[in-house]
C-alpha cells in the first residue's frame, strides 16, 4: 500500500493533472490527465497495432486493435465455437481431430507470430493447446486456423509455441512429465522419478506454406518445462527452457515442486541435435497424432493420423541440454533483442537473474559444472550469471524489452510492472497493475528489433475494474505508454476467456495482405455449385446431399420436398458473391449442431438429420440486404417409406417457367 | 473521372476570371475552409467543391455522362463491331451461369435485378461494361442505376468480374438481344 501510495503520488506529480497529491483514495488516480487522448482512435480511423491475444480457457485467440482495445476479431482455433460453425460444419470438424478422437476444447496460453531474421514477418501467429497437447497455425492473410498438429509423448503443453529467428522451428515442451506413449503407461503415479520423461518437441515450418512437421523430439528428464524461448542474434541457434518441480514430484506441486532454492534453466542446442539427427542418432518411436489442415482451395479440412516420431535422447548425446541453476520456480525465459541476456523469472524468487550467453558458452567450454542432474550437466549457476536483479518486486514472471535497452518484468505478487535498464540491471520505473498482472507484452517486444511504444499488461484479477456482472468479470488488460521514461498507464479494456501471452505488431506489417474473399472460379470443394445451373439435390440411399447457392438474396434451392424421416440431409451452401463483407449464413429449424457463416465465394456443409415430420424453415442467418428478411426456404419432410417424390427449386414466379424439378 | 475533374477545372478557371474581385475573395475563404475537411480528397474536386452547390446524391448532368456511365470504359475503348463474337458470346454465357444469372433472367422478368432481354438497346455497351466492374461508384451517383435501385432495393453485388469476362457476358447479352 505504502508502494502504491509513493506511486500515484509520483505520477500525479509528473502529469500534473490538476489533482491534488494527497492521499489516493482509488486506482484511478495513477491515471494522467492526457491518457484519453493517447488511446483514441477517432471513427473511421485505423489502429496503429494488431494486438494477438491467447483467449486462454476459451480455447481461442482474439485480435485487438491498439492504442483504441477495440476487439476486432475471435479466431476460433481449438474449441468449437457455433457463430463460425467452426467444429460443426462438416469442412471444419477435422481441424478437432485427435489421437483421441474429436476435442472440441482446449486452454491457448501462448501465441508466437511468425519471424524472418528475429523480426514479425506478419505471415503466420501460432497458438499452443495447454491441455491435449497441439500447436495451431493461424493464417493471416485470412486470420483463419490453417493448421493444427498434435504433440505425442506430451502431458500438457505449456512452453509451446516457442519459434526460432527464422520460423526454423516452433517448440513445444511438455508441462506434464509422463511415460512415453510407446511403453506401458499403466504404472504407479509415484514411480515418477523412473517413468515419466519430458519431451520436447521441435515443430519444422515449411518455408513457403508453412506447414508443420514434428522433425524430432528430445527426450528429457521428468521435471516440469514451463516456458521458452529461441536464441536470437548471437544465440542463434539454442533453446532455453524453464524447468520447475526439479524436484520431482507428483502429489502436491504447491509444497513438493517448492522445496528447492534453484530449479534450473535449460539450454538446448538445437544445431547440434540437427547434426545428431542427421548422423542418424534418432530412435523411431512407434505413436499416434493427428495432423489436421484446412485448405482454402477445397474449403475443406483433412486429418491425417501420423504414426511415427523421431527421439533424441538428452542422456545420451551428452552435449545438446545443460542445466543452468536458477532461482525458485522460473516462468520467464526471456532473451533480450542482442540475443546475449536470458532473463529468468523465478516466480517465488527475490532477484531476477540475468544469464549470459557468452558466459554459459565458456563455462561448458571449460566445464565448470556442478555435476549432473539425471545424466545432464548443471552449469555453476555464478559461471553463467550476468548479473542479478536486486529487489525487483514480488513474483517476477515475464520479461519483455524496448528498442531502448530497457527490460519490462510483469510482478505478480506485488501487481506491477518494473522497468529495468539490461546493461546496468538498475531499477528506473515501476508502476501498479489492477491486479495481478501475469505476462506482459510490448509491441514487438521479443524481436530482434522491438518497437516498444506501448507496453500490454494481462490480468489475473479484475475485481472492481468494470460495471459488475455477477460472479464472473471478464479479465483486464491495461495498456501503458512507454515512450517516455516513466510507464503511463492509458487504458484498460476486457479481454476474453483468460489471455495469457499476447504479440503486437505495427499493423502495416499485416493489413495489406488480408484476403477479402475466395475466387469461386478457383473453388474447388467437391459439392460446390458454380452458379444456379449446377444447384440439385442427390439422393444416395438415405444421404441427400443438397447443391445449394446463396446470394442476396435468395438460397437455391429454396424449396424442397421428398425428405424422409430416417434421412441425413447434407446441405452444402455456396456463397455466389464475390465482394468484400457479404458472407452469408445458413441454417434449419431442429439442426443440432450450429449454422455456417459462408464466406463470399466459399462452400459449406451443415449436416441435418430430421427428427420430425412437417414442414422445416431455413434462413439466411447474417444480415446481407434489405430483402435479407426473405431469404429463406422449406424443407418437407415425410414419413420414412413415403412416397413424396424427391423436388426441389426456387423462384417459380410465372407458369410458363415453371420448372421446379430441374 | 479523371477527365470530369479536368474539364470542370476548366470552367473553374474561366469562371474566376469573369468575377470581380470580392467573389473571387469569398471562393479563396470558401476553399480554405472546405481543405479542412475532405484530407483524403484530390485538390482539382475542392477547388469545385467551393465554387458550387453543397453536394448532391445524383451526378451532375454537365460533369457526368449518364449515357457511359462511371468506369474506365468508353464507346472508343471498347469499340464494339457490329456482328457477333459466337466464341465470346458462349463464354459469357458460362462466366454469367456463375456470377450473374442467380438474380438476372433472360428474359424481360424481373427476379433480383431487371431482366436482360433488350438490355443492349436500353444501354450503351460502355454504361453496361462499367457498371458491372464498377457497381458501387455508379450506385451512387448514376441516374438509371439509381432509378433500379429504387425498383429492386438490393444493390448489385460488385461481382469482381475480370475484364475479360465483363466482356464476354456483354457479347451474351448482345447475342441475347439477337445480334447476329
Amino acid at each position: 500500500m505504502k508502494k502504491i501510495f509513493k506511486i500515484a503520488a509520483l505520477s500525479g506529480l509528473i502529469a500534473a493533472t490538476g489533482l491534488p497529491s494527497c492521499k489516493p483514495k482509488d486506482t484511478a488516480n495513477a491515471v494522467s490527465g492526457d491518457a484519453g487522448i493517447k488511446a483514441y482512435v477517432a471513427p473511421g480511423k485505423y489502429d496503429e497495432v494488431y494486438n494477438f491475444v491467447s483467449g486462454g480457457f476459451s480455447g481461442q485467440m482474439s485480435v485487438y486493435g491498439l492504442p483504441s482495445g477495440r476487439l476486432l476479431r475471435v479466431i476460433p482455433v481449438f474449441s468449437n465455437d457455433p457463430e463460425k460453425g467452426w467444429g460443426y460444419s462438416e469442412e471444419t470438424k477435422p481441424m478437432l481431430n485427435t489421437s483421441h478422437g474429436m476435442v472440441p476444447w482446449d486452454d491457448l496460453h501462448h501465441v508466437q507470430l511468425s519471424k524472418t531474421n528475429g523480426e514479425a514477418d506478419g505471415r503466420w501467429v501460432f497458438g499452443n493447446a495447454n491441455n491435449t497437447p497441439r500447436v495451431a497455425r493461424i493464417d493471416l492473410t485470412t486470420f483463419r486456423t490453417s493448421e493444427i498438429i498434435e504433440l505425442p509423448n506430451s502431458g500438457g503443453n505449456h512452453s509451446s509455441p516457442f519459434i526460432t529467428e527464422n520460423t526454423e522451428y516452433v517448440v513445444a515442451g511438455t508441462r506434464f512429465s509422463v511415460p512415453p506413449d510407446d511403453v506401458n503407461g499403466d504404472v504407479a503415479i509415484d514411480s515418477y522419478k523412473e517413468n515419466f520423461k519430458g519431451t520436447l518437441s521441435f515443430i519444422s515450418v515449411g518455408k513457403e506454406d508453412g506447414k508443420m512437421d514434428i522433425a524430432f523430439q528430445i527426450q528429457c528428464p521428468g521435471v516440469n518445462f514451463d516456458l521458452s524461448r529461441a536464441g536470437k542474434g548471437v544465440s542463434h541457434g539454442w533453446f532455453f527452457f524453464s524447468c520447475y518441480n526439479t524436484e520431482q514430484a507428483n502429489t502436491l506441486l504447491e509444497v513438493n515442486a517448492s522445496q528447492k532454492d534453484k530449479d534450473f534453466v535449460m539450454a538446448v542446442n538445437w544445431k547440434k541435435a540437427e547434426e545428431y539427427l542427421k548422423a542418424g542418432k534418432g530412435r523411431k518411436q512407434a505413436v499416434k497424432y493427428a495432423h489436421n489442415t484446412y485448405s482454402e482451395k477445397t474449403h475443406s479440412a483433412t486429418s491425417e493420423i501420423k504414426t511415427e516420431v523421431i527421439v533424441l535422447d538428452s542422456k545420451e548425446l551428452k552435449d545438446i541440454c545443460y542445466f543452468i541453476p536458477c532461482p525458485k520456480s522460473p516462468h520467464g525465459c526471456d532473451v533480450s533483442p542482442t540475443g546475449e541476456y536470458i532473463v529468468a523469472s523465478g516466480k517465488l524468487a527475490a532477484v531476477i537473474p540475468v544469464f549470459s550467453y557468452d558466459k554459459m558458452l565458456k563455462a561448458i567450454a571449460a566445464k565448470s559444472f556442478d555435476g549432473e542432474f539425471e545424466g545432464i550437466p548443471v552449469i555453476k549457476y555464478e559461471s553463467a550469471l550476468y548479473g542479478e536483479v536486486k529487489k525487483p518486486g514480488l513474483g517476477p514472471l515475464h520479461t519483455e524489452f524496448d528498442d531502448n535497452g530497457n527490460a519490462y518484468t510483469s510482478m505478480f505478487v506485488s501487481s506491477e510492472v518494473v522497468k529495468w535498464n539490461i546493461k546496468d540491471l538498475k531499477v528506473i520505473d515501476r508502476q501498479p497493475t489492477f491486479y495481478s498482472i501475469g505476462h506482459l507484452c510490448v509491441v514487438g517486444g521479443d524481436t530482434k528489433k522491438p518497437t516498444g511504444k506501448y507496453l500490454i499488461a494481462y490480468n489475473k484479477i479484475t475485481k472492481d475494474r468494470y460495471l459488475p456482472t455477477g460472479p464472473e468479470l471478464s479479465q483486464s488488460a491495461q495498456l501503458f505508454d512507454i515512450s517516455g521514461e516513466k510507464m503511463k498507464l492509458i487504458l484498460d479494456f476486457p479481454t476474453i476467456g483468460e489471455p495469457h501471452y499476447a504479440q503486437a505488431v505495427l499493423a502495416s506489417v499485416i493489413k495489406d495482405k488480408s484476403v477479402k474473399m475466395f475466387k469461386i472460379e478457383e473453388n474447388a470443394h467437391p459439392y460446390v455449385a458454380k452458379g444456379e445451373k449446377e444447384t440439385k439435390v442427390v439422393r444416395e440411399g438415405n444421404k441427400v446431399h443438397v447443391y445449394m447457392t446463396a446470394i442476396r438474396s435468395h438460397l437455391t434451392p429454396d424449396n424442397i420436398e421428398g425428405i424422409k424421416m430416417g434421412d441425413e440431409v447434407y446441405f452444402h451452401v455456396t456463397n455466389l458473391e464475390q465482394d468484400w463483407d457479404v458472407p452469408h449464413g445458413f441454417a434449419i429449424k431442429g439442426a443440432d449442431n450450429a449454422e455456417l457463416l459462408i464466406m463470399p465465394g466459399e462452400t459449406q456443409t451443415l449436416k441435418w438429420v430430421p427428427t420430425k415430420v412437417g414442414i422445416s424453415p431455413m434462413y439466411c442467418t447474417d444480415f446481407c440486404s434489405a430483402l435479407h428478411q426473405e431469404m429463406t426456404g422449406y424443407v418437407r419432410v415425410s414419413p420414412a417409406g413415403s412416397s413424396v417424390p424427391l423436388k426441389f427449386g426456387t423462384g417459380v414466379t410465372k407458369p410458363e417457367v415453371a420448372a421446379a424439378s430441374k | 473521372m479523371l477527365f470530369t475533374w479536368i474539364f470542370t477545372l476548366k470552367l473553374t478557371l474561366i469562371n474566376t476570371i469573369m468575377k470581380t474581385l470580392t467573389v473571387l475573395a469569398s471562393i479563396m475563404i470558401a476553399a480554405i475552409f472546405s481543405s479542412c475537411g475532405g484530407e483524403d480528397k484530390p485538390k482539382t474536386e475542392t477547388a469545385t467543391a467551393a465554387q458550387e452547390e453543397p453536394q448532391r446524391m445524383v451526378a451532375d448532368p454537365v460533369e457526368y455522362d449518364p449515357k457511359r456511365g462511371e468506369g474506365k470504359y468508353t464507346a472508343e475503348s471498347l469499340a464494339l463491331s457490329n456482328t457477333l463474337d459466337e466464341a465470346k458470346a458462349k463464354l459469357g454465357e458460362d462466366a454469367s451461369n456463375v456470377k450473374c444469372t442467380s438474380c438476372h433472367k433472360m428474359t424481360d422478368e424481373k427476379l433480383v435485378g431487371p431482366g436482360w432481354k433488350d438490355v443492349t438497346k436500353r444501354r450503351t455497351g460502355e454504361w453496361i461494361m462499367n457498371f458491372i466492374t464498377n457497381p458501387d461508384p455508379m450506385l451512387d451517383k448514376d441516374p438509371e442505376a439509381q432509378a433500379m435501385l429504387e425498383l429492386c432495393l438490393v444493390r448489385m453485388p460488385n461481382q469482381s468480374l475480370t475484364d475479360d469476362d465483363a466482356r464476354a457476358i456483354l457479347e451474351y447479352m448482345r447475342k441475347n438481344d439477337g445480334l447476329k
